[in-house]
């Protein structure tokens, strides 16, 4: 079985219950379909575990094929800088139906960010070296694809529908 | 499953289309290591394409010097359209005439469906298969095991 090579750690984004018994990793690419089709979903499985669920999100921007999600991936990583990443994570995700540079922008300045410095911040590249460590952590750990979870360190092989994932966590919560 | 070529064993020469009017022979890829990725056909799904993925990861694999070649029973001109399409940096090659001849050397030939198999083999810059896998059908194998093997044969 595939684990996960690089393990949780301060440097992540998380979202819930630092101390979970359970953590649900995802690799995900904010102009992917099936990542935008997973979204709502991990709200529902988010809400339905509470405390008993940790979230994360690693970025895995497939760049070739999506020409939008290495910005989008380096806009979440600047408003992460201001806090404001799992905001930014949603508006993408929420809004990806027209995702675009304009639309990038747009976000930020529903976030109250500087726009300038975001406009600085992906043509200097500043958050590139952090989402191509993700990349490479998830190449080293089997991800084959956007999205990818992990549930406590090992790979989630099957559907992510919500009563797929539900009973997956409930197995390993057992 | 059929059973693949293992390590240790001579990788079979071939010469097949990789474009319309181009071929490309395994030997003109001695002295590098080289990543063969048979795969059961173009445009499968998008997000979880695996020759999409070997694509973004081909940078990685170029840190290794090796050369990474697809190959399906697909024909050099749906090769082109779908390398095209996924901006695929790699060379794609054609199994297709006869069907499968290179896929059936390797022991990557899936008989009854009539295309490859999804199987890997690395190659080091001597001709020989230092490593291999087959996966399921279904199942897109990533690239850990690849850059692993790439790592072994770095360290001889």
């Amino acid at each position: 079985m595939t684990k996960l090579s690089i393990a949780v750690s301060a440097q992540d984004h998380q979202q819930g219950n630092p101390d979970a018994p359970c953590t649900l990793v995802e690799y995900g690419d904010y102009q992917c379909p099936s990542c935008g089709h997973a979204y709502p979903i991990i709200k529902r499985v988010q809400k339905h575990f509470g405390k008993r669920l940790l979230f994360v999100f690693r970025n895995f921007p497939l760049t070739q094929m999506h020409p939008y999600a290495e910005p989008a991936a380096e806009t979440a990583e600047f408003a992460g800088a201001h806090d404001k990443f799992w905001e930014m994570h949603d508006l993408l995700y929420e809004n990806q139906d027209r995702l675009d540079d304009a639309m990038l922008f747009e976000q930020a300045q529903k976030l109250h960010l500087d726009l300038a410095e975001l406009r600085e911040a992906l043509e200097s590249k500043e958050f590139e070296p952090r989402v191509r460590a993700d990349f490479s952590g998830g190449v080293r750990s089997g991800v084959n694809g956007t999205p990818t979870f992990f549930l406590n360190g090992q790979r989630h092989d099957g559907p992510y529908d919500f009563n797929s994932l539900v009973e997956a966590i409930d197995r390993v919560l057992e | 499953m059929t059973a693949i070529l293992t390590p240790g064993t001579v990788a079979p020469d071939f010469s097949l289309p990789i474009t319309p009017d181009k071929k490309l022979s395994l030997h003109e890829l001695r002295g590098k290591p080289v990543i063969l990725a048979f795969y059961p056909a173009d445009w499968s799904p998008v997000c979880g394409d695996q020759m999409a993925l070997y694509n973004e990861v081909l940078p990685e694999f170029k840190k290794f010097g090796a050369e990474l070649v697809g190959i399906s029973v697909d024909g050099a001109w749906c090769h082109t359209a779908y390398a095209k399409d996924h901006h695929l940096r790699f060379p794609l090659a054609a199994d297709f005439e006869p069907k499968g001849a290179v896929s059936k050397a390797y022991g990557a030939y899936h008989q009854e469906a009539g295309f490859s198999e999804r199987a890997l083999f690395v190659i080091d810059k001597d001709g020989v298969i230092t490593w291999s896998h087959l996966s399921p059908i279904l199942v897109n194998p990533g690239a850990d095991g690849i850059l692993q093997a790439l790592e072994e044969l770095e360290k001889g």
